[in-house]
């Protein structure tokens, strides 16, 4: 066998191996009822999962819980999934300044008993277009 | 109004657009069937012409869209969305390219500039080059060509009007002619000299890689496989020093300005751009190797053609939309993503299609490399890059792979990996370990004949270097109690050899002459640079984690990452060595040196402008006296915080600052880290929380003391003494009239760190009583004078409180960042170096700088 052949099979060989370790890396969306259930198998791996904040009336997000005074590392809120399905989940960080705009939140982490344990929070904010369209351009009329 | 200049930009798109169209022909036909350089010399005429009226017309747009912004013309949707009356001359260039036209304006207009050099330079290579240029350029301006032909439109102009992008806003059906007074501004995060120099840098690294390609497709076209090699080399050279300081300029511009702690986040945006220049890198030294000692030809065609394609794919998924909610930074989607995806497909498979074609007639060396060629080393490396750039574009490729399926109607949910930092570091280490050390291991080789002697010799120095200069990094490390893996043991020991073997080609090539050592000194900078990104993301110490020992009794009894501190204004919180204290909120005032604090500043209702309410002194100088009118810009909050180091008992001041930003909603509050640098490390600092500055302060009921002077009392807890009466002074912004009557009182406050005089003022107009309150940021406390009873001697103040002021920040320490960028630095510099090199020996022979001994063993060209 050539030296090239050993090299080429070399490099497939890395190659395969970056594509299973991404695999086996991949996370994946999932809902609540999900999550849930991979946490009572025992199945600890992080997922990803979307959806909306709990609002009122005025479109105000309730059930929001942060207390910068007592722990300014712990932020608790309820979301609700794409299913429908609510579960308060627990951020360990400060609360993330545009939380109440959000029109969608995506958050990754794992079920820890009662509550999901989030590590990582990505705000969907309202698009910058449909938003200035509506204020900016009235705010200039007046 | 003035629609002539969009009319003239728009026109001027639309005929940029045909010249692209004229010039691809004409250069196709002038060089078609013709043997390279014998071109017709009629066709060459007219598509010379075609690209310089091209080229005028792009000039044209940029000009008309550049006066667009700079006269604020909000009548135009492109002003009015990126510029406001507000913004600073330096960022109206950045609103330039804030938008998706604009940044493919300046890419085309890099294009134009290349063009014209190699119309100028390579007169022999022009007709084919040219023409891929301007077939490349008729696909780019196509995206702001902005025409409607049917049901398709083509393109999105930068020069659409207000009124015809919110056809719905009511305004526009009263009166067609409403020109909007302010524009609604830039992303307050652009407004960073950053944002000025690295979109250009970046777009420029992105139109350099079109040089090489297009040279490697006329190779390919004309059958000139092996000579365009040589033209092509510097380009990709500037291209990789380009693209490279580029992506860097992007790190540090994240690193000052956005708040994820750090330098590189691994979002799909940066990726896209990295993943090509590692290629790009990777390229040139398949091309190296081919111009000095031919072999490799082959991974030049294959490596030049895959770094433009991964552009295109790079552009297809930043601006396509593509990414969805996996990225939170890419441009907003115009429809643009058919038009992006032929353009990314005609150009891959036609020159995917044309390689294949001539796959079997580019020569190969016939030679097999042993251990003892550099080649062989520099090929291996190059192979490393490519797989460390594969694994970064599998796995940010991840929405796509869902996309297409979505697309064939098969649903799939696959994310991104919920730790991306550890799954591309993973990797990217170990190619950072391969990388440091073939470099060091080549430049020594290829240098020198090689055999078992004189390699032993070489290397023996530097190794037995880099093993006692690991032991006693691992030494220091476990010094200041801290762990190092063994993975971290493999990039320094990795990273040491790649400074110290580069860093002695480096010496021994001075003898021979400085320009040589291009290569060894972009190296070196590299080995630096892994060394400094090991040390300061490694190693990265957050200051701010609770040491308080509290325990808040809530789900988890585990401990728990609490990396985030509240810090009450004015007292001193004590954190690993450092005394933090927050002092206060300033404002950046145009002119004045530093930041001025807010207490000084009596806000008007022009958002820009306050009233000095003390002389406003900077270093001495007073910039402002009492009462004169300040420019300020209200945007941005800065907040002090005064270190102190325990040890050593030094001082010093971050301003982490906050900025209003109602893009993002309602609650839009941006944050941006302050950094102190020292030479072995930096301090960064930002703020994760803060009671929002626009909300009206939440006062207490107001309670009534009645007081004689002398009087003390006890506000929100600070003692005070109640000293005066007096006319009152401090009447900026009262408008008093003739007549009037003014007292204020004199209470004196104690607070932590100072006294505060506060001056609540009594007016007495036409027999009205006017009472202005007075505040102290600092102490949360509002005093008004409500009543005096001149006959007792009683005056009667209204005391209220607020919530005490308090930021939550998060703190880091980051060892030897400055290895990362004196490394860039370097790098670039070697880039540079090479660049000069290449220049220089102009006409003479390609091989006068090679070694004797390469050039005796150098493999004949097949062909």
């Amino acid at each position: 066998m050539k030296k090239s052949h050993l090299f080429v099979m070399a490099i497939i060989a890395v190659a395969a191996a970056i594509i299973l370790s991404t695999t086996a890396d991949a996370s994946v969306y999932v809902g609540f009822g999900e999550a849930r259930q991979r946490a009572a198998e025992g199945n600890a791996t992080k997922v990803h999962v979307v959806g909306k904040l709990l609002r009122d009336g005025q479109q105000r997000p309730i059930d929001l819980e942060y207390d910068p005074m007592t722990d300014p590392n712990y932020f608790a809120f309820t979301l609700v999934d794409t299913l429908q399905v609510a579960q308060r989940v627990v951020y360990n960080n400060p609360k993330p300044q545009d939380f109440d705009a959000s029109e969608q939140v995506v958050i990754t982490g794992n079920m820890r008993g009662k509550v999901f344990m989030a590590d990582k929070i990505l705000l969907k904010c309202p698009s910058k277009y449909v938003k200035k369209d509506l204020d900016g351009a009235t705010a200039s009329v007046k | 109004m003035n629609l002539l200049i969009g009319n003239i930009g728009h026109l001027s798109v639309i005929v940029a657009f045909a010249a692209a169209l004229v010039a691809a022909y004409s250069y196709f036909q002038a060089t078609r069937g013709r043997a390279l350089g014998d071109d017709d010399t009629t066709w060459l005429r007219v598509a010379r012409g075609a690209f310089f009226v091209h080229g005028l017309a792009v000039f044209t747009v940029i000009g008309c869209l550049f006066n667009i912004i700079q006269a604020h013309r909000y009548e135009y949707y492109y002003a009015w969305s990126h510029s406001s009356n507000h913004l600073p001359v330096e960022y109206m260039i950045s609103c330039f390219w804030e938008g998706q036209e604009g940044s493919f304006l300046l890419w085309i207009f890099w294009h134009v500039v290349l063009g014209l050099f190699i119309m100028r330079f390579n007169r022999k290579w022009e007709a084919p080059v040219m023409a891929v240029f301007s077939g490349v350029q008729l696909f780019l301006v196509s995206m702001i060509l902005g025409i409607v032909l049917g049901d398709v439109k083509i393109g999105s102009s930068p020069f659409i009007l207000l009124r015809d992008f919110l056809t719905d806003l009511p305004v526009f059906k009263l009166n067609p002619d409403f020109v909007p007074k302010d524009g609604t501004g830039l992303n307050a995060l652009l407004q960073n000299y950053w944002m000025v120099i690295h979109p250009p840098t970046l777009f420029l690294g992105f139109a350099l890689t079109l040089v090489p390609f297009a040279f490697a497709i006329a190779g390919l076209w004309k059958r000139e496989l092996t000579s365009w090699v040589k033209p092509a080399l510097p380009w990709t050279l500037i291209g990789g020093g380009v693209l490279g300081i580029g992506v860097v300029m992007g790190a540090y511009w994240a690193y000052e300005t956005l708040n994820f702690g750090g330098y590189w986040n691994w979002d799909p945006v940066e990726n896209a751009v990295y993943i090509p220049w590692l290629v790009l890198v990777a390229s040139l030294h398949g091309m190296v190797l081919w111009q000095k000692r031919r072999t490799g030809l082959r991974t030049s065609f294959a490596l030049v053609i895959a770094t433009f394609v991964l552009i295109l794919y790079a552009t297809f998924l930043t601006r396509s939309g593509v990414l969805g909610n996996a990225s939170v930074h890419s441009f907003t989607d115009l429809g643009l993503s058919g038009q992006l995806f032929i353009y990314m497909a005609v150009f891959s498979v036609l020159a995917i299609a044309l390689l294949v074609y001539r796959w079997k007639e580019i020569p190969i060396s016939e030679k097999e490399l042993t251990l003892y060629n550099p080649e062989l080393w520099v090929f291996v490396g190059a192979t490393v890059l490519c797989l460390g750039a594969f694994q970064v574009l599998f796995t940010t490729s991840i929405p796509v792979y869902n996309s297409f399926m979505g697309l064939i109607g098969i649903k799939t949910n696959v994310a991104l990996p919920a730790d991306q930092i550890a799954h591309y570091s993973k990797a990217q280490l170990w190619m950072g370990v391969s990388v440091a050390l073939l470099s060091g291991l080549a430049q020594i080789m290829w240098w020198q004949r090689n055999d078992k002697t004189t390699l032993v010799n070489s290397l023996t120095a530097p190794t037995l270097l880099t093993l006692l200069g690991t032991a006693l990094v691992m030494l220091l490390v476990r010094y200041n109690g801290l762990t190092i893996t063994p993975a971290y043991v493999m990039l320094t020991l990795a990273g040491l050899f790649g400074v110290l073997a580069n860093f002695g080609t480096i010496f021994t090539l001075l003898r021979r002459g400085v320009r040589l050592s291009g290569g060894a000194v972009a190296h070196l900078g590299v080995a630096l640079m892994l060394l400094g990104i090991l040390a300061s993301s490694g190693y990265s110490n957050i200051i701010s984690r609770n040491v308080s020992g509290l325990i808040y009794s809530r789900e988890f009894d585990e401990s728990l990452n609490r990396d985030n501190v509240l810090l009450w204004r004015n007292e001193t919180t004590k954190m690993q060595g450092y005394d933090l204290t927050y002092t206060g909120q300033f404002f950046d005032v145009p002119g004045v040196p530093g930041y001025v604090d807010k207490q000084f500043l009596f806000r008007t209702d022009d958002e820009y402008k306050a009233l000095a309410r003390a002389p406003i002194v900077a270093g001495g100088k007073t910039y402002y006296k009492t009462g004169d009118t300040v420019e300020i810009l209200p945007e941005n909050t800065y907040y002090r915080i005064n270190y102190k180091e325990r040890e050593t008992g030094k001082e010093f001041s971050l301003y982490p600052r906050a900025q209003v930003n109602d893009e993002m909603g309602e609650g839009g509050l941006l944050a941006s880290p302050a950094v102190k640098q020292f030479w072995t490390h930096d301090i960064y600092s930002h703020v994760s929380s803060v009671l929002d500055p626009r909300k009206e302060k939440q006062w207490s009921e107001e309670k009534d003391h009645v007081l004689a002077v002398g009087d003390t009392i006890f506000l929100n807890d600070y003692f005070a003494v109640f000293r005066a009466i007096e006319p009152a002074h401090e009447t900026a912004g009262l408008n008093l009239q003739k007549g009037d009557l003014a007292l204020q009182a004199d209470m004196i406050v104690h607070g932590e760190k100072r006294q505060y005089h506060v001056h609540p003022v009594f007016v007495v107009r036409n027999r009205l009583v006017g009472r202005v309150p007075d505040e102290v940021d600092d102490l949360g406390v509002r005093l008004s004078l409500t009543n005096i009873d001149p006959t007792a001697g009683k005056f009667t103040f209204a005391v209220s409180t607020t919530q005490k002021d308090y930021v939550i920040l998060k703190a880091m320490e980051k060892p030897f960042i400055n290895l990362l960028w004196s490394g860039t630095l370097l790098m670039t510099f070697g880039f540079g170096l090479s660049v000069w090199q290449r220049g220089r020996k102009g006409g003479s022979p390609a091989v006068a700088d090679a070694p004797a001994s390469a050039r005796a063993e150098r493999p004949q060209p097949v062909s």
